[in-house]
């Protein structure tokens, strides 16, 4: 599937519930499906700044695609970012790089999207995107 | 008489709502909120006496001038400092330590020491270590309990003839504990150093005396007291501040500037060099009217009727832990529940109309102490009710549901 298809996808998914509740409940299900980054790349190095709970990413190229894992101490947080990790993951760099984020307000988490928001939900997608950028100037 | 529902009528973001619930303002810690008769301070000095102060002969300056002024004696009077001048009205807490930390440059030696408590704000952390890497004075710590109490009898050990300055909070922000400053201005005179208190937390709740604490420095916010941010004050006693240097040069704190030589304004003007927070300074003496027409003992009355309240009834829910449980606290609770992180916390219970605090709160040390990455504090003022705490511990309890 491409970004857009599986960004849909969520988008569909979420629209299925109609308060905030279910829609976090959803959200920290979503988190614990995350795939985990191997305990040895959680270094201070992979922490993603910006976020008042811990975020650790990892990226490792497979076959001119890139597969993130990431981990995090709080649970809305690990919801977040497993979210985008679906969106992001397994997809070649530049499309990656192109893909927007528009997904986000979509499925009713805009307040996240605000960058004075102290869990870093733009700096999460500046993180995944800067991987992207790094591997596709090696792919040139 | 105290009448909680009648003065939450003079505070208008009192009626709004968050998140399609009533708001209830849980960070009083953080900022206070501001009553109707401050606001209005502000709208009448922009719609009718806006002017620069200290230098036009102009009405509006001379009204200005006298505004401001009449605001000082205000703060003087509020905390018994002798002197009007010994007043330097600042930009807030933060700006006035760094007066006495880059003061002090001119009278640390290597080898000098500076005593601070380890339950100090970040914003009492650094402007000491700068001045320890300016001068090679060296920075001492006294520690603190499980409770979140100061170690008194370590105090004493610490203190010694190369003691020159010993800076605490005169109630912790993170913890709420009221720390022993009578004792500790005391015995660190009784070694010869001067003694700078942060009542940045303690002045919404109590009502110092800065002559019968015989500090020598003292400082607090108006934001935290019902007024308006940018503006805070710094007491000092006359014969310290004759002695510092200014801190910043500019207009208002000269007497006399030639290119080869300047002199000095006297006090309070020396440390005041620009324009100041006019309109500020003048909202901050509204903002302690209005405090002390309510009165502090009512204040500390009521608030430890609802810390009291808010322990016993948040300590019902299973798996919460209040960090800082001295005997001697202020009306803030700092709690974690059992592994959840403090910032979930805080997440849900915005999304229920309540505003938390979570994190470090500008206090690591103190984190790291207890071994965990921050706390959700929430911090009562005046103006709230135990219907409010009713909703907060519902609120936790959801959130508890929703992340375990």
């Amino acid at each position: 599937m491409t970004i857009q298809e599986i960004q849909e996808e969520i988008v569909d998914e979420f629209s299925m519930f109609d308060d905030w509740m279910q829609r976090y409940e959803y959200m920290i299900e979503l988190g614990k499906s995350l795939p985990l980054i191997d305990e040895k790349y959680k270094t201070d190095d992979n922490i993603i700044k910006g976020c008042q709970s811990k975020v650790w990413v990892h990226a490792e190229m497979k076959d001119d695609k890139i597969e993130f894992t990431a981990d995090s101490d709080a649970i809305i947080t690990k919801g977040i970012i497993a979210i985008l990790i679906r969106a992001f993951s397994g997809q070649h760099p530049k499309d990656i790089i192109d893909a927007g984020t528009g997904f986000i307000d979509e499925i009713g988490l805009k307040e996240h999207l605000s960058p004075t928001r102290a869990n870093g939900l733009v700096s999460m997608i500046k993180q995944l995107k800067m991987y992207a950028i790094a591997y596709q100037t090696q792919l040139n | 008489m105290f009448d909680v529902h009648k003065i939450r009528e003079d505070f208008p973001i009192l009626k709004r709502e968050v998140n399609g619930k009533p708001l209830v303002y849980f960070d009083n810690a953080a900022t206070s909120q501001t009553p109707q008769v401050v606001i209005d301070t502000i709208v009448d000095y922009y719609s009718n006496y806006n002017a620069n102060i200290h230098r036009g002969v102009h009405t509006l300056s001379q009204e200005a001038t006298d505004a401001y002024e009449v605001a000082r004696k205000k703060v003087q009077q509020h905390f018994n400092a002798k002197h009007s001048h010994e007043i330097i009205l600042t930009s807030g807490t933060t700006h006035s330590i760094n007066i006495i930390a880059t003061g002090f440059t001119h009278f640390l030696a290597e080898g000098d020491e500076i005593i601070v408590s380890a339950l100090e704000h970040h914003s009492n952390i650094v402007p000491w270590q700068m001045l320890c890497d300016r001068t090679g004075a060296v920075l001492k710590v006294i520690p603190m309990n499980e409770e979140g109490e100061l170690l008194m009898d370590v105090y004493d050990t610490l203190l010694s003839d190369k003691t020159k300055l010993v800076f605490t909070n005169h109630i912790s922000n993170a913890l709420g504990t009221i720390n022993p400053i009578e004792e500790i201005i005391e015995k660190a005179h009784s070694v010869g150093a001067a003694v700078l208190i942060d009542g940045a937390q303690s002045c919404p709740h109590v009502k110092p005396d800065v002559q019968a604490l015989d500090v020598d420095f003292y400082v607090a916010s108006a934001h935290k007291l019902c007024g308006p941010t940018g503006v805070g004050m710094l007491y000092g006693k006359s014969e310290w501040l004759e002695k510092l240097p200014p801190y910043q040069g500019g207009g208002e704190m000269i007497e006399q500037v030639t290119f080869e030589k300047t002199t000095y304004a006297g006090l309070p003007h020396k440390f005041e060099a620009g324009t100041p927070n006019i309109c500020g300074g003048i909202a901050f003496g509204a903002a302690l009217d209005y405090m002390n027409a309510i009165g502090f003992d009512n204040i500390a009355a009521y608030e430890k009727e609802l810390l009291d309240y808010g322990t016993k009834k948040l300590l019902e829910i299973e798996g919460l832990k209040i960090y800082g449980t001295s005997q001697n606290k202020t009306s803030v609770i700092s709690f974690n529940l059992e592994n959840i992180h403090p910032y979930d916390v805080g997440t849900i219970v915005d999304k229920l109309g309540i505003a938390v605090r979570t994190g470090h709160h500008c206090a690591q040390p103190i984190m790291d102490f207890y071994k965990i990455p921050g706390t959700v504090r929430a911090s009562f003022s005046f103006y709230n009710t135990k219907e409010e705490i009713d909703a907060l511990v519902e609120a936790v309890k959801k959130a508890k549901m929703m992340l375990s």
